[in-house]
């Protein structure tokens, strides 16, 4: 696994407070980790400070699974 | 077509079923209240920040400890990962919701007993610490880091909100905020919901954490905190000594679960105490002063007898605002007048000279040291009374508890504004 892989996957175990074995790529933040819309809220804030990217609000609304955050923010450090 | 008016007013009756109680003396009610009891006192240096740049450096603090020891780990009610979503006084307002949910034993199953029972808990000031903390994020530049969970964790009403989360109670969902009267109003109007018909059990009371920098430099400013007692703290909340140079800053919550009578006897629940009288009134006079004779406290008081149908020789104790502030002889002097000749036979007291004055959430935590002082047939003390500035026919009950049968109690609580509200108690 990647270094933004791991790294993303402790951000969402500890902000969600969930087994590290729950969070599978495909594992969505709402459906399956117990998120409301306020902590998919704080997640990518919490994305965007590890990382330093931004993640614009509509991008943000596309980040439903641990594997959806970490793409996206792959691209971004390719991008840069 | 509406009903003649008070055709069914006052004839629900309503019954205190549970007690929760999170305070500088620790946590659980009867832990505290032996703790009371025993003369003991919660106020100490403030733990949470360095007050040494601050005139007043004393506060009470919940003990941070084992749970086990009636101490407070947060942990241990809370999830971590919903901490960070409530400031400390909605912690404590939950914890203090849970003992006191638990004690009654009432679980709704049904949609309809979970839709009568409701959640009317309130703060004085709210998520002080949050709103601080929040401002330096702001001012730092980093406005769009700001926690999604900011204005929830603020909001004053939602101890209310979570708790009826948790527990899924659907009734009334309200919130007090009465500055230091918060705790009163939430209980006397949460039993008015109950005695009309809004609901038939209220989860209700206060909860407060405003021992931080800016609660403290505030209060400070206003000159409303002792600050001669920094090297004893013990002795710096000392209600009508002649010492008293100011209030004790305390925190945590007190909540109640009200039930209408019949529904708690139904259902074989043990019963503290009836919720009898409710009296309110406003100074009209000073945002933080009370007016000459404290005459709005004369009126809450009297018009909460009134509503008990009792006359104050049937009242046995009464638990004092009593802030260790200049106020207190007026108090004294409004309770004289009211009482009388019968205020030879009274016992009046603070608990804020051993827990400070715990602001929103001190008047519901009052109004349950009343009611357990009928259960126990004694009254709490007032520490530190060595030297009343005021002689008084009424018994203060300086340094230790005393034995008293007592069937009705009186609780008063006065705040900023100039709002008044006084609680009649008795037992079943």
């Amino acid at each position: 696994m990647s270094e933004i892989a791991d790294k993303v996957k402790k951000i969402v175990v500890e902000h969600l407070g969930v087994e590290e074995s729950k969070v599978t790529p495909e594992a969505s933040f709402i459906d399956d980790l117990g998120a409301d819309s306020l902590d998919t809220v704080e997640l990518v804030m919490a994305f965007e400070e590890a990382f330093n990217v931004e993640i614009p609000e509509d991008a943000a609304e596309k980040i439903a699974t641990v594997k959806d955050a970490i793409d996206y923010i792959e691209a971004q450090k390719k991008a840069a | 077509m509406l009903q003649s008016a008070g055709s069914d007013l006052g004839r629900r009756r309503v019954v205190v079923t549970g007690m929760g109680m999170v305070t500088p003396l620790g946590l659980g009610t009867e832990h505290v209240w032996k703790r009371l009891i025993a003369g003991e006192s919660g106020i100490d240096r403030i733990h949470a920040f360095d007050p040494s740049e601050l005139a007043a450096h004393v506060a009470g603090e919940v003990p941070e400890g084992p749970t086990a020891e009636g101490k407070l780990t947060v942990s241990d009610w809370i999830p971590v990962k919903d901490q960070k979503k409530m400031d400390r006084f909605i912690h404590l307002g939950m914890i203090a919701a849970a003992e006191a949910v638990e004690d009654s034993g009432w679980k709704p199953e049904s949609e309809e007993d979970r839709c009568a029972t409701g959640v009317m808990i309130g703060s004085g000031i709210g998520g002080l610490q949050t709103i601080y903390e929040a401002s330096i994020t702001v001012y730092e530049g980093k406005a769009r880091r700001l926690s999604p969970f900011f204005i929830p964790s603020a909001l004053t009403n939602l101890v209310s909100g979570n708790v009826s989360i948790r527990y899924g109670f659907k009734g009334p969902n309200h919130s007090a905020v009465t500055a230091c009267a918060t705790g009163v109003h939430a209980i006397g109007d949460a039993a008015r919901l109950i005695m009309l018909g809004d609901a038939d059990v209220m989860v209700a009371g206060g909860a407060e954490a405003t021992v931080c920098k800016l609660g403290i430099a505030g209060f400070c400013s206003a000159r409303a905190l002792s600050t001669s007692f920094n090297e004893t703290p013990q002795r710096a909340s000392r209600p009508w000594d002649r010492d008293r140079d100011g209030f004790v800053m305390g925190e945590g919550a007190g909540i109640v679960v009200l039930e209408e009578y019949e529904h708690a006897k139904a259902r074989g629940a043990k019963i503290y105490g009836e919720i009898v009288g409710y009296g309110m009134s406003g100074d009209a006079h000073h945002i933080t002063a009370p007016a000459e004779g404290h005459e709005g406290a004369y009126r809450a008081m009297n018009s909460a007898l009134k509503s008990a149908g009792v006359t104050p020789g049937d009242v046995g104790y009464v638990n004092a605002h009593g802030t260790s502030t200049m106020a207190d002889d007026l108090e004294l002097v409004a309770v004289e007048r009211l009482f009388g000749d019968d205020a030879g036979k009274l016992a009046m007291s603070s608990t804020k000279s051993a827990i400070g004055h715990l602001l929103g959430a001190a008047g519901a935590v009052e109004a349950m040291f009343s009611m357990l002082a009928i259960r126990d047939n004694v009254v709490p003390p007032t520490l530190n009374l060595d030297n009343p500035s005021r002689e008084s026919a009424i018994d203060r009950v300086a340094h230790h508890a005393q034995e008293r049968n007592v069937k009705v109690a009186l609780s008063n609580s006065f705040g900023f504004g100039g709002t008044n509200a006084s609680i009649v108690v008795r037992g079943v």
